[in-house]
């Protein structure tokens, strides 16, 4: 019993829930608990995103898309035709993964950079569109999103957000590791390390890739609307080329295979750009060259880096 | 011993009065220094700095030094909102002025008016101050205001029938879509709507479609950056010579720079600052412009520009309704925003009102066209 | 009707022949690495800027576009040498993410060794537009299209009959066995950066008097060389050129014919349905798969 306490996964976990519930300790004022916010639900996309780079070996350069469509979709429903804002979640996470599965049987046929520039086009099709239809969606400016409230009680104030977004990543997080850790998980680990020898061992190649681009899809939808009504505001550059390129950092940077990496590759990247304010005119030069010199020493990324000069070799 | 506790007393009552005065005015930016919004922020960030430092080495404001706080936003919206609240929470900032785009300011928007702070955007969208929100200001004319400006010149020149270029920004689209509402009260009919992509090298296919388009007598673009100057070496490339109108966001040297000869007849609606010697002297705004472009000229060596002045004006703005109200108690500087009428700037005379926050009527915008390769006034 | 298709046709195939020259300088750094360089977009834009800034400086433009050339060829290089040599053997992705943030370093050294303004270079031959059977191009628009071509023949060259150019084919055909024949592998990679950075610097200066150019530039046009290479086929250098052309064509027809405002959705489209129906572009090598 206490072996399976000790275990990579609750350990992780729970080292993530003490984390959480601490950390307002050290925040002193609204703006501490804002990004801490944003951390999170970066985080919560970046779980999704991982599963399909790190775990499948599929790699996506327009997930911002998806965390647009569900931050548009639940926009537009809430404020332009009343929706409550639950079901209107619901309903564009819904859309979402409709699109990704639609979309994602052709795409995931590609390889390589190939499937790359696909999910480039892909994404930066949906960002053109979000700032071409202007009467739904604001156009570039972007539109006013209501806020989330449940059976008429809105979700307000800084501490209630974060209690809500700290749940979220932790049930991401959890739902993330049992899926690698289960049978469909180790499938898609073989595709990964070598797709025709999986194939070859009885894995439906084509289905495992559709069903984590849809799980990935999904998990970046639900962060967008969230997102949405946190900020009480969306603009169509959070689909942008730009942000895809973000959230494909934050999981590389972190340490693709490794859950726990995706959020900490999300924090430190999230931070990043407010630590690098004191630069100045600086700060582009120093992110480039973070990124860079994290990345050549670090190629693994932080975490499992990390983990291999303090950990005893045991995986995530 | 009575004389000696009423010297200490007196001395700590001058010690805490000057400790007092020296708790600094804070006023906090977020502007676009980087980013695709890049040539709006830089000259912002430039005059803001340079007048901070004017306004305390005159020995600051009610006898205070102002400290200044500018983060760069980059022209993104989130960023916007994270520094916004860092300047609102943690910097603890008496006055923000910045935003230098819509989607930013937008963005801000409903943290101001949840945190109860004077807020002074420098962007263009009339969406900022329409409906009016209680702590929003801003400073440059709307985009609603520019496609008026430039239908009543129209009309007079008898272009009735126009169409439409705009590039893929908020401040193209924006522009357009209040273009496209007032054109009716104006007379103007639009007959052709193209549109570009942002980083677009080439729009001889947008405007070969309008040269086609049905009775068309005048060609408006809507945008900024470097999309209008290929537009017109386009348009005279292609041998059109309806006339061409840009819009206030290319209100510049630079342009005439990028653009080169092919600039030559173009009209555009602009804040006098884009030309102030040719303003007549009796001009009320005339001397407040030239001592802009003196300063900004001599200090940073590049040309003035018409952002810049919108951040000046937010900036001169905030620091007159600091003194009106004799604190920076933020109920009381915005009452003291609201009560300024007669407030020469840059863009304009301003005569604020708890109805209207942005101060400026049409007047404030004149015709400018490229006369041998300068901007001279012509209204 | 056929004189609007013409001016259609030539502004796409200006604007294709420079995304062919930035698919040029993909294709030969993927050629000799596997490594997609994100940066390639900055050394565009650091021909144009360079050339630009010594112009003004007081060198004669041919000085000027020398020294631009070789600064970003020189650029190309240290890119190299200190992100991309070092991180040998890392997973491609962090390789991307590597030469992204490389990308990031670029723009915000050069928004500090110039500024951030738009400049624009003086057209090589004059503004007096040229006229084609009703459609109009601009003589810049020849020159880009006339030096595209020349490069073209000189790579071909160079590739097929120079010892340095074959030895770049051989690695980017088998690493190991290209080693094995005793090619210097590493410097091989040196020039490839070199090479492709000059490339995109000379498709910078090309196009700097029609597009303007600007710290940023690199962004968009990075963006779409890059599409332009898939498109043609990846690591096929014909196929960088007929990629990169066609997507100007696409776009421009787009433009012209549906709906300006769709346009780049449109080459998108188009770019994921020739995927779709050839999964290595139009040129291609569909690469057996090694079990």
């Amino acid at each position: 019993m206490l072996a399976r306490l000790a275990s990579a996964r609750t350990g992780g976990l729970g080292a993530l829930i003490v984390v959480l519930a601490l950390a307002p300790l050290a925040f002193t004022n609204n703006y501490h608990y804002e990004i801490a916010i944003l951390v999170a639900l970066n985080a919560v996309t970046c779980v999704g995103l991982n599963l399909l780079i790190g775990y499948a070996g599929q790699i996506s350069l327009g997930h911002a898309g998806f965390f647009g469509l569900g931050a548009y979709g639940s926009a537009i429903l809430t404020a332009r035709y009343g929706w409550p804002p639950l079901a209107a979640l619901v309903a564009a996470t819904a859309g979402t993964a409709l699109l990704a599965y639609v979309v994602g049987r052709p795409i995931l046929r590609l390889k390589g950079h190939y499937l790359a520039m696909a999910t480039l086009g892909m994404g930066i099709i949906i960002s053109i569109i979000l700032v071409t239809e202007e009467r739904f969606t604001g156009g570039p400016d972007g539109m006013a999103v209501p806020p989330f409230s449940v059976a008429g009680v809105a979700l307000a104030g800084e501490r209630a957000w974060y209690a809500a977004c700290a749940v979220m990543l932790l049930a991401a997080v959890w739902l993330a590791l049992n899926l690698i850790d289960s049978p469909a998980g180790r499938a898609l680990r073989a595709l990964h390390g070598a797709e025709i020898g999986a194939q070859v061992s009885g894995v439906d190649a084509a289905r495992a890739k559709l069903a984590v681009f849809v799980l990935s899809a999904v998990f970046a939808s639900v962060a967008g609307s969230v997102a949405a009504h946190y900020a009480g505001f969306i603009t169509p550059a959070k689909a942008g080329f730009f942000h895809s390129i973000e959230l494909v950092t934050m999981v590389v940077f972190g340490g693709m295979a490794s859950t726990f990496g995706a959020v900490a590759g999300a924090a430190a990247l999230t931070l990043l750009p407010q630590l690098l304010t004191v630069f100045k005119e600086y700060e582009m030069v120093m992110m480039g060259a973070v990124m860079m010199g994290t990345m050549i020493f670090m190629p693994k990324g932080l975490v499992p880096t990390l983990a291999a000069r303090f950990g005893n070799g045991r995986r995530t | 011993m009575l004389k000696g506790l009423a010297v200490a007393a007196s001395a700590l009552a001058f010690a805490a009065g000057a400790a007092f005065a020296q708790e600094p005015i804070r006023i906090g930016s977020f502007l676009a220094v980087t980013g695709p919004a890049a040539f709006l922020g830089d000259p912002e960030q430039k005059t803001l700095e340079l007048y901070v430092e004017k306004l305390n080495a005159a020995g600051g404001v009610l006898g205070r030094k102002i400290q200044l706080t500018v983060y760069d936003s980059a022209g993104d919206a989130e960023k916007a909102r994270a520094f916004a609240k860092r300047l609102i929470e943690q910097d603890k900032v008496d006055v923000i002025v910045g935003g230098s785009t819509t989607g930013e300011t937008m963005a801000v928007v409903p943290l101001v008016e949840q945190a109860g702070i004077p807020f002074i955007s420098l962007a263009g969208a009339v969406v900022i101050v329409e409906p009016v929100k209680k702590w929003v200001f801003k400073t440059p004319h709307s985009d609603r205001q520019a496609c008026e400006r430039i239908f009543v010149d129209m009309k007079a020149r008898g272009l009735t029938k126009i169409a439409l270029i705009s590039g893929a920004g908020g401040f193209d689209k924006s522009m357009r879509a209040q273009c496209m509402q007032v054109a009716k009260n104006h007379g103007i009919e639009i007959v052709a709507d193209e549109s570009y992509g942002a980083g677009d090298t080439d729009m001889t296919a947008q405007l070969t479609k309008i040269r086609s388009a049905p009775g068309v007598q005048a060609v408006l673009n809507c945008g900024f950056g470097q999309g209008p100057a290929i537009v017109t070496k386009n348009y005279r490339q292609l041998g059109i010579t309806l006339p061409l109108y840009q819009s206030h966001g290319v209100a510049s040297k630079e342009f005439i720079k990028l653009a080169g000869g092919a600039a030559e007849g173009i009209r555009l609606p602009a804040a006098a600052i884009l030309a102030p010697e040719t303003l007549p002297d009796g001009d009320p705004q005339k001397k407040v412009l030239l001592a802009y472009k003196r300063e900004f000229e001599g200090r940073f060596k590049q040309d003035v520009s018409t952002f810049g002045g919108h951040a000046y004006d937010g900036l001169m703005l905030a620091v007159e309704a600091i003194r009106r109200a004799g604190s920076t108690n933020k109920e009381a500087v915005r009452s003291a925003l609201e009560s300024i009428r007669g407030f020469v700037g840059i863009d304009g005379i301003f005569n604020f009102s708890p109805t209207d926050h942005v101060g400026l009527d049409v007047s404030g915008l004149r015709i400018f066209e490229v006369r041998n390769g300068n901007w001279t006034v012509v209204k | 009707m056929s004189a609007e298709f013409l001016q259609f046709l030539l502004a796409g195939l200006t604007a294709g022949a420079i995304y062919a020259l930035v698919a040029l300088g993909f294709t030969i750094i993927y050629n000799a690495s596997h490594v997609i360089n994100f940066a390639q977009g900055e050394f565009v834009m650091i021909g144009g800027m360079a050339t630009v800034s010594l112009a003004a400086a007081g060198l004669p433009l041919p000085a000027a576009i020398a020294a631009a050339v070789l600064a970003a060829a020189a650029v190309g290089l240290a890119l190299e040498k200190f992100a991309v040599e070092p991180a040998r053997g890392a997973p491609v992705v962090t390789l991307i993410i590597i030469t992204i943030g490389a990308s990031i370093l670029l723009r915000g050294l050069a928004t500090l060794v110039w500024d951030k303004k738009i400049h624009a270079l003086k057209p090589f031959s004059g503004d007096a537009p040229i006229r084609i059977g009703g459609a109009t191009l601009a003589p810049q628009s020849l020159w880009v299209l006339g030096v595209t071509l020349v490069i073209v023949l000189v790579l071909a060259w160079f590739f097929n009959r120079t010892l340095l150019g074959k030895a770049l084919l051989a690695t980017s055909h088998n690493r190991l066995a290209a080693q094995l024949v005793g090619i210097n592998v590493r410097r091989v990679l040196l020039v490839s950066f070199g090479l492709s950075a000059a490339l995109g610097a000379i498709a910078g200066i090309l196009t700097a008097p029609i597009t303007f150019t600007s710290w940023d530039v690199g962004i968009m046009l990075g963006l779409k060389g890059f599409a332009a290479a898939i498109l043609g086929g990846l690591g096929s250098g014909p196929g960088a050129i007929v990629g990169g052309l066609a997507l100007g064509i696409v776009e421009a027809m787009g433009a012209g014919y549906v709906s300006s405002a769709y346009k780049d959705a449109i080459a998108f489209v188009v770019l994921l349905a020739v995927l779709f129906f050839l999964p290595g572009g139009l040129l291609g090598r569909g690469g057996a798969e090694r079990v």
